[in-house]
């Protein structure tokens, strides 16, 4: 028979961890043994062990043997998944950031990267918030949509908005007197990236009135305005 | 001359007083402080403002960082009674001399 997947979930229910339903003579029956013992007249398929690898010639004994045993800490296969999105975040949705640079900005939600974090902007002109990473924490969602049809924001991830590793400080008498003043500059393509998505969210938010204002307005709480009461 | 900014300071907390610390008639626990948030009175309306977080304050004469003014970062983490009071942990106790001062909740971690 051609080889097939390997079955992936027991015969053997668990009723409490380590503890299965079926006796050991039963998992035999379940698990098709007798069939293969007629099929292989009798008896178990087996196979001869390989020929074990020769030892190596010169097997030197350890120099260090630890006192204790010491015992080696399980792998942690864990990968955490990303933070659910919140049902009132939707592409295109107006988000208030609560916290940061940009407190209190309305901002255009684009979409969720893969490490969780929200992408948005501004858009730049509107109010001066870039493309950027926002913690869906940090952030209210109105209600206030505006349309993300024309807008395209495929090549956005993590790897993007990462920082550049520094060079390695190598010490030497010349650099230390001399303070390398690297300029931090914009590379235009981060530039152009912006102004692509930006053209058409613009487009979308002309078309409504008083869109284009209420994102250059900053959220700010007022004298006598409760947020348990307010309807975002 | 500079230009004029306008509306360029916002204010995303809520107001809010430092009561006291938790405690019963002759014993008190300083590790939980009582706050009153500004606008709530209710048990209820407190739902809201659970796990946000809460900064207190302060200045110093000292310089710390290039600045004056200092923080002790907590949380909100139970209603306290039925009438709006709520029950609050610092990441280390209040000072006493925090009795009555302001504090300040703010918006996050949000759920809106």
């Amino acid at each position: 028979m051609a080889p097939s997947k390997p079955r992936s979930k027991s015969r053997n229910p668990l009723l409490i961890p380590g503890i299965g339903k079926f006796s050991r003579s039963k998992m035999y029956h379940k698990r098709g043994i007798w069939a293969l013992k007629a099929k292989h007249g009798g008896t178990f398929p087996r196979h001869d062990p390989k020929p074990a690898a020769p030892e190596p010639a010169s097997k030197k004994p350890p120099k260090f043997y630890p006192a204790d045993d010491v015992k080696t800490p399980v792998p942690n296969r864990r990968k955490p998944k990303p933070a659910k999105l919140r049902a009132s975040i939707t592409p295109g949705t107006v988000l208030i950031l609560l916290a940061g640079r940009f407190m209190g900005k309305r901002v255009v939600f684009l979409k969720q990267l893969p490490s969780g974090l929200l992408l948005i902007t501004g858009p730049f002109t509107v109010n001066g918030v870039p493309l950027r990473r926002v913690n869906q924490a940090y952030v209210i969602a109105t209600s206030t949509k505006v349309d993300i049809s024309g807008v395209n924001v495929d090549k956005f991830d993590d790897k993007y908005f990462a920082k550049d590793k520094k060079k390695a400080y190598k010490k030497s008498e010349s650099s230390f007197f001399e303070t390398e003043k690297q300029e931090k500059k914009l590379p235009q393509q981060k530039k152009d990236d912006q102004k692509a998505v930006d053209t058409p969210l613009i487009k979308a938010i002309e078309a409504v009135e008083y869109l284009r204002g209420y994102l250059g307005t900053k959220f700010t709480l007022r004298s006598g305005t409760k947020p348990h009461e307010l309807q975002f | 001359m500079v230009k004029e900014r306008k509306h360029d300071r916002v204010r995303l907390f809520v107001r809010g007083r430092v009561l006291g610390y938790k405690r019963s008639k002759s014993n008190q626990y300083e590790n939980t402080s009582l706050v009153q948030i500004e606008g709530v009175s209710t048990k209820e309306e407190v739902d809201w403002y659970l796990g946000k977080r809460l900064a207190y304050i302060y200045k110093c004469k000292t310089k710390k960082n290039d600045s004056n003014v200092r923080c002790i970062w907590g949380k909100v983490t139970r209603p306290h009674g039925n009438s709006g009071v709520v029950r609050a942990k610092f990441k280390t106790n209040l000072p006493p001399k925090s009795m009555g001062q302001k504090v300040r909740v703010f918006m996050y971690p949000s759920n809106i």
